[in-house]
């Protein structure tokens, strides 16, 4: 690319590709964020971030294709636009996880993290009877801001076994900054029942069906706000070819992936929290504009909350019962309402996707995706562009004369 | 030892499918051989069109006995297949292609397809979101469109035919040989595998030809025949070069897919960013609204293309127990049913409606089709075609911002007041409980909150399928929602 390029461009300007592009832009660079969100902080700050922008910030745009090597295409509400970079650091984060059980597609039914984003879209909670379920600390911090802003959380229902969460908290003890975060927490919801082994298999009209040890009853409730974990949001990575595993983007040391002048930091390269995804992008950050030893600095930091995160991944793993929530008719796909009794007659993805419809839709897969992973073992397949449904205008480019 | 099977079939696209279906129709045994999904190649990647094509007398045989079938076949076609009897409108820029539209016309009433010229005006109140200007078109009422991968599938289930979830690795001589050494004996072997029949079947004349495709989300009515322009004349010679064509065609979901292009000498599968812009800036070059629509897939797929255009279709030179059902080209989805009932009528001995001569492996080339000029190429007909672990606790405590000021905005028609900076989910929330109606016509509401999900989207400002929770409230701003 000429002069007009970024020399490093950081997608996601939550708290990995703020401390990415910090990095960046205080080491001289030119660096520019790019963000789908109205305002940077991600999800975790989403609209409540105060901070300054370290370098220019492209807000509500979202990268939508890869015309070239060291281009992007940028799309937002208003217009298309194309930015050059010589080093890119995706920190596009993660998104809930979301299960089929009977009656999760009614309009009261909403993720965790979703029913917390919309309360800090604007949405008014004050007074809702609000029932938390699904999987994960997320859910604590969700109940917890809920009732700060007036509503009536009845109960967490957490899916995980206290055994497993009670080693967890043990193990918290190497990690004090984590512990007490962990006890001011529980202040906060102090009065808020949580139920541990317990989960939702049922929402109605009125409220939502819960179960724990053998036991099934219903939970009247305005809003059931329910997810199951996170998942990395790895589809723009995997565009640009980045190899891609299990648990995330796959990054070396210095948190570049598998395509040399492109590095990954925070959720997309797995689970791991807020701390991790700072000390990513920092590593990030410096490794993009060829300071490796600032870089190794943050080395030491990052392997102690990697730990941490694996032991989080293991307290809150999903259990085996929650393969059984969706019945026949249940829809598994809400974009294209594809039933899980058809797709789970299918062979894979592909099949699913040809023959039932399930993830044509322009959620692109991204929600039954996460679901059909946990149910049926199912990976996604390769990604094409746009990597986000996006304006035909956004593909056709700038108009360029024919050879 | 005695054969396994009458008819053994390698590939299960449309055609092998099609072959199947009609073998087994004449009370045949009958194996398809496919290691990926029932129509999961080019089947999958094409638009799905079912047109009578005029390059050359053998072209017109084939295409229009092969609609035939498949208007007698559509009332039997499952609701996935979802078949569209909407017509072919072929569109005519200048005074040029009005000229091919008279010819056109008279080749159609010759032979019995019904046709009808359409001007300037007809032409803009048949398709409004045409750009203003055209010459006019040709409508071809009879033509349709309909889903490939569940067609296919629907062919084969109708077969009974056995299926081996194997690669083919050989075939000839009666047998198909698999990847793991397992050998099916046929009497008829019958190689259908597309733009790759070549590797089974070395020295044949079947090329890849590349194209992409580009599908939108849903906008019913947007656009309501199949609309081809009739501008390849203009390009027409450049045999090999690659070239695009403006293709738009309604789905029966509402949704727009858009061709065409063609590339020969492309292997590899990925998009091709600088071909899929000149698809999609012809496209929007006859309908300039298209660039506000929203795409939500694009792809690529591979038509076997032969020199004179034609399909190999019958006993291959050399090996009379070996059959070849490949090289349609752009036209697989509608030759399918017609190429089953030759292959079959072979089979059996006999022959069917139309003469076999001109799609003989065998064949002389430039005895029946139409190997110069290439008038098909330009592409009228594509086939092939949160949370973070908000850390243990949530993250520093940030006050929420002093909401003093308020934004309103119109809700159906409603005036909404929301804090500033709340997004536009807020205040549809606020308004009504459904933001939009489902496929199948469930109410719904947002689930992420973070744009991921696409359940939360209304119309803002007149744009269709916005994401209601990523977009702030601004004075003034008209949000509409379908619920």
């Amino acid at each position: 690319m000429g002069d007009g390029a970024y020399d490093v461009v950081v997608v996601g300007a939550g708290p990995a590709g703020l401390a990415a592009a910090r990095c960046a832009a205080e080491s001289g660079a030119r660096a520019a964020m790019v963000d789908d969100n109205p305002r940077p902080g991600g999800q975790i700050w989403r609209g409540e971030w105060m901070g300054r922008e370290p370098c220019t910030t492209f807000c509500g745009t979202r990268v939508v294709a890869v015309p070239e090597p060291g281009v992007i295409t940028l799309e937002s509400f208003d217009g298309t636009l194309e930015i050059g970079y010589r080093k890119l650091v995706l920190a596009t984060g993660a998104r809930e996880r979301f299960l089929p059980f009977p009656g999760w597609t009614l309009p009261h039914v909403m993720g965790a993290g979703g029913l917390q984003a919309l309360a800090k879209s604007g949405l008014r909670i004050a007074g809702k009877k609000v029932v938390v379920a699904g999987s994960g600390p997320l859910l604590l911090a969700v109940a917890k801001y809920l009732r700060g802003h007036g509503a009536d959380v009845r109960l967490i229902a957490e899916q995980a076994d206290q055994a497993a969460l009670t080693r967890f908290g043990a193990g918290l003890i190497r990690h004090p900054g984590k512990l007490a975060q962990a006890i001011g927490l529980r202040a906060g919801l102090l009065g808020i029942r949580y139920l541990t082994g317990c989960w939702p298999i049922a929402a109605g009209g009125a409220g939502v069906t819960l179960r724990r040890a053998g036991r099934t009853w219903d939970e009247p409730c305005d809003y059931l706000a329910c997810g199951f974990g996170l998942i990395p949001n790895v589809e723009l990575a995997a565009l640009l070819g980045c190899g891609v595993g299990a648990g995330g983007v796959e990054v070396d040391e210095y948190q570049q992936t598998s395509v040399a002048g492109v590095y990954c930091a925070g959720e997309a390269t797995g689970i791991g929290g807020l701390e991790l995804s700072e000390v990513e992008g920092e590593i990030a950050g410096y490794a993009a504009v060829g300071r490796p030893e600032k870089a190794r600095e943050f080395f030491r930091a990052r392997e102690s909350q990697r730990r941490f995160a694996a032991g989080l991944e293991r307290a809150f793993a999903l259990r085996n019962e929650l393969k059984t929530l969706p019945g026949d008719d249940t829809l598994v796909c809400r974009c294209e309402d594809v039933t899980f009794g058809r797709v789970r007659q299918c062979p894979g993805w592909r099949d699913a996707k040809l023959h039932t419809r399930c993830g044509m839709g322009p959620c692109q897969g991204r929600v039954c995706g996460g679901a059909l992973e946990f149910l049926l073992g199912w990976r996604a397949e390769s990604v094409r562009p746009p990597v986000f449904p996006a304006r035909i205008e956004s593909l056709s480019g700038p108009r360029c004369p024919q050879p | 030892m005695g054969a396994s099977y009458d008819v053994a079939i390698a590939g299960g696209g449309i055609v092998g499918a099609a072959c199947a279906a009609a073998c087994a129709a004449e009370g045949l045994s009958v194996a398809v051989v496919e290691p990926g999904p029932i129509g999961g190649g080019a089947t999958a990647a094409g638009m799905g069109h079912i047109v009578v094509m005029d390059d050359s007398p053998a072209q017109i045989a084939l295409t229009l006995s092969s609609r035939q079938l498949w208007i007698e076949l559509s009332g039997e076609l499952p609701a996935d297949v979802e078949y569209l009897p909407c017509g072919t409108m072929w569109v005519a820029a200048d005074e040029e292609e009005l000229a091919e539209v008279r010819r056109k016309k008279r080749v159609y009433d010759e032979i019995g397809v019904r046709a009808e010229v359409v001007g300037p005006k007809e032409l803009a109140e048949a398709e409004p979101n045409l750009r203003p200007g055209l010459a006019g078109g040709l409508f071809v009422a009879d033509d349709s469109v309909l889903y490939p991968p569940c067609a296919a599938r629907f062919l084969l289930e109708r077969s009974k035919a056995a299926r081996i979830a194997q690669r083919a690795v050989e075939i000839g001589g009666g047998v198909i040989k698999l990847r793991d050494g397992t050998a099916i004996s046929a009497g008829v072997t019958v190689n259908a595998t597309g733009a790759w029949a070549p590797e089974l079947t070395p020295g044949i004349e079947v090329r890849k030809r590349k194209g992409h495709l580009a599908i939108t989300d849903r906008y019913p009515g947007y656009v309501r025949a199949v609309l081809i322009e009739l501008g390849y004349l203009k390009s027409a010679h450049a045999t090999s070069a690659d070239s695009v064509a403006f293709n738009a065609q309604p789905r029966k979901t509402g949704q727009v897919l858009i061709g065409s292009s063609r590339q020969f000498g492309a292997e590899d599968a990925s998009i091709d960013a600088h071909i899929l812009r000149r698809m999609l800036q012809r496209a929007e070059e006859y309908m300039p609204g298209l660039g506000k629509l929203s795409a939500i897939r694009t792809w690529t797929g591979f038509r076997a293309a032969t020199p004179d255009k034609l399909p190999l279709i019958g006993p291959c030179p050399g090996d009379e127990r070996l059959f070849l059902a490949t090289g349609h080209e752009g036209l697989g989805i509608t030759t399918s049913l017609a190429t089953g009932k030759l292959v079959a009528a072979q089979v059996m001995g006999r022959s069917w409606a139309i003469p076999a001569e001109p799609y003989l492996p065998g064949r002389k080339a430039e005895a029946h089709g139409n190997v110069s000029g290439d008038r098909n190429v330009a592409g009228q007909r594509e086939e092939a075609s949160m949370a973070r672990l908000d850390r243990l606790t949530i993250g520093p405590q940030v006050d929420n911002l002093p909401h003093k000021d308020t934004v309103t905005v119109s809700v159906n028609g409603v005036a909404v007041t929301v804090p500033a900076g709340a997004m536009v989910s807020a205040a549809v929330a606020m308004a009504v409980a459904t933001f939009r109606r489902s496929v199948t016509g469930e109410a719904r509401g947002p689930l992420c909150g973070m744009g991921i999900c696409f359940e939360c989207r209304v119309t803002v400002d007149g744009r269709e399928h916005s994401r209601s929770c990523q977009i702030p409230c601004a004075p003034g701003m008209e949000v509409r929602t379908d619920g």
